[in-house]
């Protein structure tokens, strides 16, 4: 199992939990200390993230960074748009969905 | 300067505008203006104008909003119960500073009213119909000449004080056929730039924002203080009035827009029956010509206001005379448009009346 | 000092996901768990991920959301309640190659807007509608909405909406589906992280669509508002699912061929 990490922005954290109910493996909880906004804070209290990025994405104050084990994965384009620059092509890792 | 052509007051406003570089107009029908909108949607569109027919006047307002916001010089048309409907846009505009042409060709009411024209909005064009501290700029022609003339001043001055502009004309302005040449006024002359406007964030600078919401109060009134030094700075500044046969009046009338035409020949009349009076006509509603007034106030043994509704430039007339003179008024309401005689009448009453009280105090 | 943020990965993790940069980080108004934060991190991800940034411009509705534009890092204009699909017509008009989108709530986009709304589809107006229905008037504190659900509480429906005093829920986005102007509507949530990823996808359909100039886009988001509804966030998810799904489901409501 890949190895995987989470960072929260503790200041802009509102203690909604929304990423603990997503997290598929029950890696994370409110800590019982409280923000400069007298929010818990969630934070990472086992060390068996996958980095799968669920958390992340229902975080409605973008305050939580996923880092996973660089190991290289193939990206698998999925959607490829032309940009009005260049064209970009969004890629989503299997990791993803 | 064009030859000249003989057309509709509105046609000649929509003429203008095309002229003038109107990038958008937004509007809905409503009788005694839909020329306008119908002009530009035919001269307008082949000559590369946006016009878009909305919804409703509300609708357009806020469409005047967001191109205005995008930076394009941009205007609507309609008529009294129209008007209404965009105040609440026009507040947002006033307060967002938007540079824009609103043209209210007036018609009687209140309420369903009728389609003869009417100056009945007086109030709501120069006092600020919407909600909140703000004022318009107010233009009022008094031909067709003027109606398209004064569409590239009010373009102008928008863009020079970031500022809604209103063209108040009435449905007989709107309507009649008049002589008219259009200016040379090349647009691309009169570019300002709008840095401000939302182009689509560039990296050298911030993202704009184009809001009249001010939640903190220190920052609404921020806002407030703003805006009254631009009235104040425009006051000093642009405020017109015509002038006829002053010099040596005794007697002032005071009407602008089709009013001031009936007092103009009412004028005559009574300097042919010995009465020397003279004519102001404001050109700018709002600012108010008020020192002219006070002036004149020092050399005419009184003034009578005309109007086409129930009396309400009268207020501001006493306000710049404060008293010095009688200021007496003289209007029709609904609509019915006063002849001279009407207004010779009212004024040879008012010298009566002088003359009356003139012998009692002896 | 304090620590700003938990746990200092090891050396040899990549970052696999971060908010994106054109989301200012201003920390925003909404309530905890609130579905705005997320729609309007999803939608900055797709403006930086496009690289549409500098193309990009929004309307902001009266409305919980009024303050969108202290959060996204695009030149944003703040509509007159119900108006903003107004402002973006006029906006997308005059600058035809940006992307504009109008962010509403039910309140501005199917009480106060309906005609704005209607019309505005009905012009096929190359802009991107994203409703946010939470069936219930946050900004203003919890009044009833076109959208809230028949029995629902709301303070201007004490004992629950009904039929005779308020009529029915409006299903505007199937309403807007009708009109031939419109090319593209679909309903979405973000309460779970695969509807999350869903909408981002609907999102970076619909700007392909306005840069082919096809017509509208429409995208619901079914979404919660745990201070009004009177429940934590994590119940509200589950109470969305139960009671705003069999009215309001997601899903694609109309696609191009």
């Amino acid at each position: 199992m890949a190895r995987g990490n989470v960072v929260f922005e503790i200041e802009n954290c509102k203690g909604c939990e929304l990423c603990i109910q997503a997290c598929p493996q029950d890696s994370l909880e409110l800590s019982p200390r409280i923000n400069n906004q007298g929010y818990h804070y969630a934070v990472l209290v086992r060390d068996n993230c996958t980095g799968c990025v669920n958390c992340a994405l229902v975080c409605p104050d973008a305050v939580i960074t996923v880092y996973r084990e660089s190991k290289k994965k193939e990206k698998v384009p999925v959607a490829r748009i032309s940009g009005v620059r260049q064209d970009i092509t969004v890629s989503i890792g299997p990791g993803d969905d | 300067m064009s030859d000249i052509e003989i057309m509709k007051g509105n046609e000649a406003l929509a003429e203008a505008a095309i002229r003038a570089g109107c990038r958008a107009y937004f509007g809905y029908p409503i009788t005694p203006q839909s020329e306008i909108l119908e002009y530009l949607a035919d001269e307008g569109r082949r000559r590369g104008m946006i016009v878009l027919q909305a919804e409703s006047e509300v609708a357009s307002i806020n469409m005047v909003y967001g191109a205005a916001g995008a930076g394009a010089r941009v205007m609507t048309s309609s008529s009294s119960p129209g008007v209404s409907l965009m105040m609440e846009g026009i507040s947002y505009i006033a307060s967002a500073e938007l540079p824009c042409l609103l043209v209210n060709v007036s018609r009687g009411g209140p309420g369903l009213g009728t389609i003869q024209p009417s100056q009945g909005d007086y109030f709501q064009a120069v006092k600020g119909g919407g909600h909140g501290d703000y004022r318009l700029i107010v233009l009022a022609p008094s031909s067709v000449q003027e109606m398209a003339d004064f569409v590239y001043r009010a373009f102008d001055l928008a863009d020079k004080y970031r500022a809604p502009v209103m063209i108040l004309a009435d449905g007989a302005l709107g309507q009649m056929m008049e002589k008219v040449r259009f200016p040379d006024y090349d647009p691309a002359e009169h570019v300002v730039p709008k840095p401000w406007a939302t182009t689509g964030k560039t990296p050298d600078r911030a993202r704009n924002i184009i809001t009249s919401l001010h939640i903190e109060t220190e920052q609404m009134e921020q806002i407030n203080i703003r805006l009254q030094d631009k009235y104040r700075l425009i006051a000093e500044r642009e405020t017109r009035w015509e002038e006829v046969q002053t010099a040596d009046a005794e007697w002032l009338i005071v009407a602008y827009g089709l009013a001031a035409r009936i007092a103009h020949r009412a004028v005559d009349l009574v300097r042919a029956r010995g009465i020397r009076a003279g004519l102001l006509r404001p050109i700018t509603l709002f600012p108010y010509p008020s020192k002219p007034l006070a002036a004149l106030a020092g050399r005419v043994r009184g003034m009578l206001t005309v109007e086409m509704n129930a009396g309400q430039m009268v207020e501001d007339v006493r306000l710049a005379v404060n008293g010095r003179v009688p200021v007496s008024f003289y209007g029709r309401m609904g609509g019915i448009i006063p002849s001279p005689d009407e207004v010779v009448s009212a004024l040879q009453k008012m010298v009566a009346q002088d003359v009356l009280t003139e012998t009692e105090a002896n | 000092m304090e620590p700003t943020s938990t746990a200092h990965p090891a050396p040899d993790m990549e970052v696999v996901y971060k908010r994106p940069d054109t989301l200012l980080d201003t920390r925003m108004h909404y309530c905890p768990g609130c579905g705005h934060g997320v729609v309007h991190r999803v939608l900055m991800e797709v403006v930086q991920e496009l690289d549409i940034q500098q193309e990009t411009i929004g309307v902001a509705p009266v409305g919980c959301s009024v303050f969108a534009y202290n959060y996204l890092d695009i030149d944003m204009q703040e509509a007159a309640h119900g108006r903003a699909s107004a402002v973006a017509t006029a906006i997308k008009r005059i600058h035809p190659s940006k992307y504009v989108f109008s962010y509403q709530g039910d309140g501005d986009l199917a009480a106060i807007g309906t005609a704005e709304t209607i019309h505005t589809c009905n012009r096929g107006e190359n802009i991107l509608f994203l409703f946010i229905n939470n069936g219930i008037y946050g900004m203003t504190g919890g009044q009833m909405a076109p959208t809230t659900l028949l029995g629902m509480k709301s303070t201007t429906s004490p004992t629950g909406r009904t039929v005779e005093t308020s009529g029915y829920p409006l299903k505007i986005a199937d309403l807007v589906a009708m009109l031939p102007g419109v090319v593209y509507v679909s309903r979405h949530s973000v309460h779970t992280p695969n509807a999350v990823r869903q909408l981002k996808k609907a999102m970076i359909r619909s700007f392909q669509y306005q840069k082919e100039g096809r017509g509208t886009c429409f995208l619901e988001v079914v979404s919660n508002c745990p201070s009004n509804w009177k429940m934590t966030p994590v119940e509200s998810n589950a109470w969305l699912e139960e009671h705003m799904f069999p009215l309001y489901p997601p899903g694609e409501i109309k696609a191009p061929k």
